[in-house]
C-alpha cells in the first residue's frame, strides 16, 4: 500500500467511559459512531465502508442505519481495529468506498447486551487448554512472563514499573480511570491475581467505545479537523493458543506486523515520536519494544524502569495511561487508536510536544493476533 | 446442586486418538512420514510441510518446565486456587499445557527447567487428562 494516501478524519470516543450502567452494548457502538460523525462534520448518510469486531457489521449499521458498499467484519481480539484501519485503507485506495466508518464498543464491566466468551468443549482450546484451568484473561495471558524474564534477565521490580510510568500518564487525563500516583512497592504489595502478576499489573475492566472515520487523502484537506495521515500498516496472526506459540521469548504476529508497518512507513525506530502498546498486562510493553525492533529484549524492562518512557521520556509510550489505567472493555486497540490519533491532532491531555509520528501496536487473544498502525500530521 | 466440574474435553474426529491414548496409559504424538516433523495438537496433516501421511506414535512422557502461571482469582471451576498452569516442553518438540501435581504450588518449587514426567489423571470413565510430575532422579 502506497503511504499517507488515506487519512483519518474523525475520531471519538463514547460520550461516557468507565461504568456505563445506562446503555447496552450496541447503544455504545452507536454512541460512538455519532460522535465521530459530528466530529468529522459528516452525516450518516455521507458513510459508505463500514468496519467493526464482535458485533456484525449487519448488527451496527442496521441499528445505525447506514447502507454500506463495504464492509470488514474482521474479529480477531482487541487489534481487530488496527485491522479495519490497514483494510479500509486498502479498501478506500482501491475505490472499493470512499468514507469508512470503524466502530468498537464493549460492555465490559456492566456486561449489558453483551454475549459472555465461552470455550467450546471440543475446540482445540477448551480440549487442550480449558481443562488446566485457565479461566480468562489474567491466567492465559501472563503465561509466557516467566520463560521471559528469565530468558532475558527481566526483573519483577521492572515488571512492575511499567504499571507505575503509565499512572504517570494516567494523572494526567481526566478520563483515565486511576489516577493515584503508585510506586513499585505498591504495586509489588497488590493482591495476587495469577503469579507474577498482580493486580496492578492487570488491566481494568471498564464500559466503552470509540469509532474512527477514514477517507482519501485527497479529500481529507476538505474536512474540519487536522488529518492524520495513514502512513504504515501491518498484521499478522499466530495461534489461538497461548500455549502453542512458536517461543515465550517473543511474539511473531508482532514482528510481522510491526517490520510490515515499519516498511511501508520507510521510518527508523529514531523517527518515532509517539508510541502505543496495547498493555492488557504489564508485560505486553516489553514484548512490544523489543518486538517492534526498538531494542533487544534484555533492555525493555530496563529502559521502562529507568524512566525513558514516562513524561518527559525519549519514547513517550501509552500516553493515555494505556489499558492499566485508562481503561480497558476488553477489546482496548480503539483506545490505543484514538490516543495515536489525539497525540497527531495535539490535542492530547497529555500531548508530546511536536509529535509528527505515532506508532500504534495492537494485540489480538492472548498473543493470537496482531496490528500495527503508523500515523503522521504531516503528508 | 453438584459442585461445579472442570472444563471436560470433548474429542473430535481429528483428536480422538489423542485421548483414546490417555485412557490406555499413553501420551500420543503425531510424526509427518514425509518431513518427519513431530507436532501438537493432532490433525491428520503435517501442518509443517502439509503432507497427509502422518504416523501416531507413544511419546517418551518426558519434558521440561517451559513457564508457568501461578493461578488465583479468579478460579476455574472445580479447581482450587492457587493452582499453577504450566507449558510443557516434551523431549519431542512440540508444548503442551498441562497442570504439575505432586508439587507444591509455589514459585520455589516450580522451577523453570525442571525435568516432569508424565501421569494421567482419569477425570471420568470417557477421558484421562495428560497432566505432569518432577521426574524422579
Amino acid at each position: 500500500m502506497r503511504k499517507n494516501q488515506v487519512a483519518v478524519v474523525g475520531a471519538a470516543e463514547t460520550t461516557e467511559l468507565g461504568v456505563i450502567p445506562n446503555a447496552s452494548q450496541l447503544q455504545l457502538h452507536a454512541d460512538a459512531a455519532l460522535n465521530a460523525i459530528a466530529d468529522a462534520g459528516l452525516k450518516l448518510s455521507d458513510i459508505d465502508g463500514f468496519a467493526t469486531a464482535v458485533e456484525t457489521p449487519q448488527q451496527v449499521c442496521h441499528y445505525l442505519g447506514i447502507k454500506p458498499t463495504w464492509v470488514d467484519g474482521t474479529s480477531v481480539g482487541g487489534c481487530s481495529f488496527m485491522l479495519h484501519v490497514r483494510h479500509a485503507a486498502a479498501a478506500i485506495e482501491a475505490g472499493l468506498c470512499k468514507t469508512v466508518l470503524i466502530t468498537h464498543a464493549e460492555s465490559g464491566k456492566s456486561m449489558i447486551g453483551k454475549a459472555p466468551r465461552s470455550i467450546p468443549a471440543d475446540s482445540l482450546q477448551g480440549q487442550f487448554e480449558a481443562p488446566y484451568g485457565v479461566y480468562g484473561p489474567p491466567s492465559m495471558f501472563p503465561i509466557p512472563v516467566l520463560r521471559f524474564m528469565k530468558t532475558y534477565g527481566i526483573t519483577h521490580e521492572q515488571l512492575a514499573s511499567v504499571a507505575v510510568v503509565q499512572r504517570e500518564w494516567a494523572a494526567k487525563n481526566p478520563r483515565a480511570m486511576m489516577k493515584d500516583p503508585i510506586t513499585v512497592a505498591d504495586v509489588l504489595n497488590s493482591r495476587m491475581i495469577a503469579y507474577p502478576f498482580r493486580l496492578l499489573q492487570c488491566c481494568l475492566v471498564t464500559d466503552g467505545g470509540g469509532a474512527l472515520i477514514m477517507t482519501s487523502a485527497d479529500r481529507a484537506k476538505d474536512f474540519p479537523r487536522k488529518p492524520v495521515y495513514i502512513m504504515g500498516t501491518g498484521e499478522s496472526v499466530e495461534t489461538p493458543m497461548v500455549s502453542q506459540m512458536e517461543t515465550f521469548n517473543s511474539s511473531r504476529a508482532f514482528k510481522t506486523a510491526g517490520s510490515l508497518a515499519f516498511k511501508e512507513a520507510g521510518i527508523a525506530h529514531k523517527d518515532v515520536d509517539h508510541l502505543m502498546i496495547y498493555d492488557a498486562f504489564a508485560h505486553l510493553p516489553l514484548f512490544g519494544l523489543g518486538d517492534l525492533g526498538f531494542m533487544p529484549h534484555e533492555e525493555t524492562g530496563k529502559f521502562i524502569a529507568d524512566g525513558n518512557t514516562r513524561p518527559g521520556g525519549k519514547l513517550p509510550l501509552n500516553t493515555n495511561g494505556g489499558g492499566l489505567s485508562y481503561m480497558h472493555s476488553g477489546m482496548y486497540g480503539m483506545y490505543a487508536l484514538q490516543e495515536s490519533v489525539r497525540q497527531m491532532r495535539g490535542i492530547a491531555p497529555a500531548q508530546v510536544p511536536n509529535a509528527k509520528i505515532s506508532v500504534c501496536h495492537g494485540v489480538g487473544g492472548m498473543f493470537a493476533a496482531s496490528g500495527t498502525i503508523v500515523f503522521t500530521n504531516e503528508r | 446442586m453438584a459442585e461445579p466440574q472442570r472444563a471436560r474435553p470433548k474429542p473430535t474426529p481429528e483428536t480422538q486418538h489423542f485421548w483414546d491414548g490417555t485412557k490406555a496409559g499413553e501420551l500420543r504424538l503425531q510424526r509427518c512420514d514425509a518431513c518427519a516433523h513431530v507436532y501438537f495438537p493432532p490433525r491428520p496433516f503435517c501442518p509443517s510441510c502439509a503432507s497427509r501421511k502422518v504416523s501416531i506414535f507413544k511419546a517418551s512422557g518426558k519434558g521440561f518446565l517451559y513457564s508457568y502461571v501461578i493461578n488465583h482469582r479468579p478460579a476455574a471451576p472445580g479447581f482450587t486456587p492457587p493452582y499453577a498452569i504450566a507449558v510443557v516442553e516434551l523431549a519431542e518438540g512440540p508444548r503442551m499445557m498441562s497442570n504439575i501435581i505432586d508439587c507444591p504450588q509455589t514459585p520455589e518449587a516450580l522451577e523453570l527447567d525442571m525435568k516432569l514426567e508424565v501421569a494421567f489423571q482419569a477425570l471420568d470413565d470417557k477421558i484421562t487428562l495428560p497432566v505432569f510430575r518432577p521426574a524422579k532422579g
